[in-house]
């Protein structure tokens, strides 16, 4: 019951997160100096009367504070208004948002399943030709720019011919068969998921190795090995659960940064996901879909913390009893 | 200076001291270095390739190093521009020619630049890009505009994370909760996005120089919240030792007590966190120009002149264009390896990691 407690008291500190962040990011679109409908204006295909409805939906003839909470109360009915072409921003969100998930869970996915054997190796063979190798490659994998490696990577294809470039679709995906449909997705997955598997590979196997090493530091890992346990037992059953409990945390950290840095690499594919559309937005200064966007983004990363850390909880049993200044470290 | 010892011990972080020292004078001076200016450009050479310098002559026996001109043809078979080199006369590479005038540091006005070739040829280590502009001479100013966006983005940074931190770390309470919630909102508005919506906010029609120092001031209102956050942790428990209390007791003023007193204890991590954020600050103005958000041309910045790449044609034809990616690539490489060490140095628990 108390376990259900916490969770639920967890996901109610995420509604005034919600809320500030919100006034956070139309403070800041609104006091620029920019109109809101200065493309719809400018659109030809847009009416008077649809204009006249977003002046009166927007609340633009009146004080900002009101202009908020009317956004507010129509975001919460799922109205997100219209894009500066003319479309419905719902519409197109529901597009991307898909999009920008599958990419981010298969890296998430892949990520994991490598990075956290890989760390784990790295610090039982500490200091070896391996331990070193990886250390060399992470350091690589960190330092190099997304959107720089995205373009090697299109270098890459564009020379072999290997990979389609662009979008994430054949032009004639509608006439596919389904296996072929889902070669062709994989097709045009490979590069994108390779630039940003290599870049937060990097980042998991070097904070797997370094909790390894502290954990096998312990003195209950110490007494473990004592006791005369089997190298084997000494790891997987004492240190490697002590040692995996941080990373969970780190999931929510990871998830913001894919976010982040699938931006750049969904700019440099031409990867239809939320990155390319919030700075396609941000380039017609498409006030709707930029707000709607940023709010997704926020929404998808608060949600990505709140899975790590109920996941969490549920492995280690010192984030339950506790308040909550003692979670997380 | 013991620290300066540590770093010059270890092999990677010596080589990473290394090459930023010298990436830092090469941008220093590099009006002098640089062949020409950041603007100098000359439309029949749009897109030439790196020159090509020659030690062996002709008829096969050493020579001073020179080099030849292009020429840019039509290649009907080929149905493209290809350039040919004018073999009909020898450039000589000299040192220290007179060429473009410049100020020496800002200061001394001269003529002479570190390396050229007579009047009349052209000399272009790292080829020319869509404008005929030098590769090699944008390179080194683009440089001073991306090495150094991170460090003066952190001297905003620090200052308000301390202070934000320490008030609100200190005070406690209702403050600090509200303080707290702020600082992540922030944090949870994905970071990229942000930025880019700053950036676009941005009017038009700035000159560049206040261009690049708005692009500082985004950059800062990035980065503060996690730093103002991790501040807050330290004081709250510095806040306990015994040292403050009796500082309390004395009388002295809250704000007194949070600088005097409590800030100056969080020396090592700010170092730390120094050292360690600089290359995000760096990755983050490129990938800002990149997207042609941040540093606008004709300026150079890495990020900006590796925009024009990511064309097709330019990524099979002309791959000198893509030398500012290996460039950030080795700077964020050395800060990354130096920060490490540093972080090893101060931080006596992570000695087991190592």
């Amino acid at each position: 019951m108390e376990f259900f407690k916490l969770i639920t008291k967890r996901i109610l500190q995420v509604i005034p997160l919600l809320v500030v962040v919100s006034m956070i990011s139309f403070f800041i679109i609104r006091l620029a100096p920019i109109d809101p409908l200065a493309e719809l204006r400018l659109n030809p295909s847009i009416s008077e009367e649809t204009l006249q409805k977003e002046i009166k939906r927007l609340n633009l003839d009146k004080p900002i504070i009101i202009q908020y909470l009317s956004w507010g109360k129509s975001f919460i009915k799922g109205d997100l208004g219209y894009t500066s072409s003319g479309e419905k921003v719902s519409v197109k969100l529901k597009e991307r948002i898909p999009n920008t998930l599958l990419l981010t869970f298969i890296v998430i996915f892949l990520t994991w399943s490598v990075g956290i054997p890989l760390g784990i190796l790295s610090a039982i063979k500490k200091e070896t030709a391996f331990d070193r190798l990886l250390t060399v490659l992470s350091s690589v994998g960190m330092a190099i720019p997304s959107f720089f490696f995205a373009i090697l990577m299109l270098m890459f294809a564009v020379k072999t011919g290997w990979f389609p470039v662009g979008g994430l679709t054949s032009y004639n995906y509608n006439d596919m068969t389904v296996w072929g449909k889902f070669i062709d997705l994989i097709k045009h997955l490979v590069l994108p998921v390779i630039v940003l598997f290599s870049i937060s590979l990097s980042g998991l196997q070097r904070q797997m190795r370094a909790n390894m090493l502290e954990v096998l530091d312990s003195d209950y890992v110490k007494f473990a090995r004592a006791k005369g346990l089997s190298e084997f037992k000494v790891i997987f059953k004492h240190a490697l659960r002590n040692a995996v409990n941080p990373m969970i945390t780190l999931l929510g950290f990871e998830f913001a940064g894919l976010l982040s840095g699938a931006a750049l690499t969904e700019y440099v594919f031409q990867y239809p996901g939320l990155g390319r559309l919030i700075l396609e937005a941000v380039m017609k200064s498409d006030i709707n879909l930029v707000m709607a966007s940023l709010m997704m983004g926020t929404i998808m990363l608060v949600l990505g913390n709140l899975i790590a850390d109920i996941l969490l909880m549920l492995t280690d049993p010192r984030t339950r009893g506790v308040n909550k200044e003692g979670t997380g470290c | 200076m013991e620290i300066l010892k540590k770093i010059w011990n270890d092999k990677f972080s010596r080589i990473a001291l290394i090459i930023l020292i010298a990436l830092y004078t090469v941008i220093l001076f590099a009006d002098f270095i640089a062949p020409y200016s950041s603007m100098y450009s000359n439309r029949d050479l749009a897109y030439a390739p790196p020159s090509t310098i020659y030690t062996i002559n002709e008829k096969g026996k050493l020579s001073l190093p020179y080099t030849y001109n292009y020429i840019r043809e039509y290649d009907p078979n080929l149905m493209q521009t290809v350039f040919k080199q004018d073999r009909s006369k020898k450039y000589f590479i000299k040192i220290l020619p007179k060429a473009e005038k410049y100020k020496f540091l800002g200061i001394i006005p001269t003529h002479r630049h570190l390396f050229g070739v007579d009047k009349g040829g052209e000399i272009h280590l790292l080829g020319t890009d869509i404008n005929g502009r030098d590769v090699f001479s944008r390179l080194l100013f683009g440089g001073r505009i991306s090495m150094t966006v991170g460090f003066l983005a952190l001297l905003i940074v620090f200052p308000i994370g301390l202070l934000y931190g320490g008030i609100s770390g200190y005070l406690g309470g209702i403050v600090d909760v509200l303080m707290m919630r702020f600082a992540e909102a922030v944090m949870a508005i994905p970071s990229f996005y942000l930025l880019i919506i700053l950036a676009a906010i941005l009017p038009s029609g700035m000159t560049s120089v206040q261009r690049f120092a708005l692009i500082v001031v985004i950059l800062a209102l990035i980065g503060w919240a996690g730093f103002a956050r991790v501040v807050r942790g330290m004081v709250l428990s510095i806040k306990q030792e015994d040292f403050v209390q009796a500082e309390k007791i004395m009388g002295a003023s809250k704000m007194r007590i949070i600088l005097r007193h409590i800030l100056p204890q969080t020396t090592s991590y700010v170092i730390i966190a120094m050292t360690l954020s600089v290359p995000s600050y760096i990755l983050a103005e490129s990938g800002l120009s990149f997207l042609g958000l941040g540093i606008q041309q004709p300026d150079a910045s890495w990020g900006n002149m590796l925009k024009e790449a990511q064309e097709f044609t330019n990524i099979l034809y002309r791959p000198w264009l893509l030398t500012p990616g290996g460039l950030i690539f080795i700077a964020v490489l050395s800060f990354n390896l130096l920060g490490d060490t540093i972080r090893d140095i101060l931080d006596p628990k992570s000695e087991v990691r190592r």
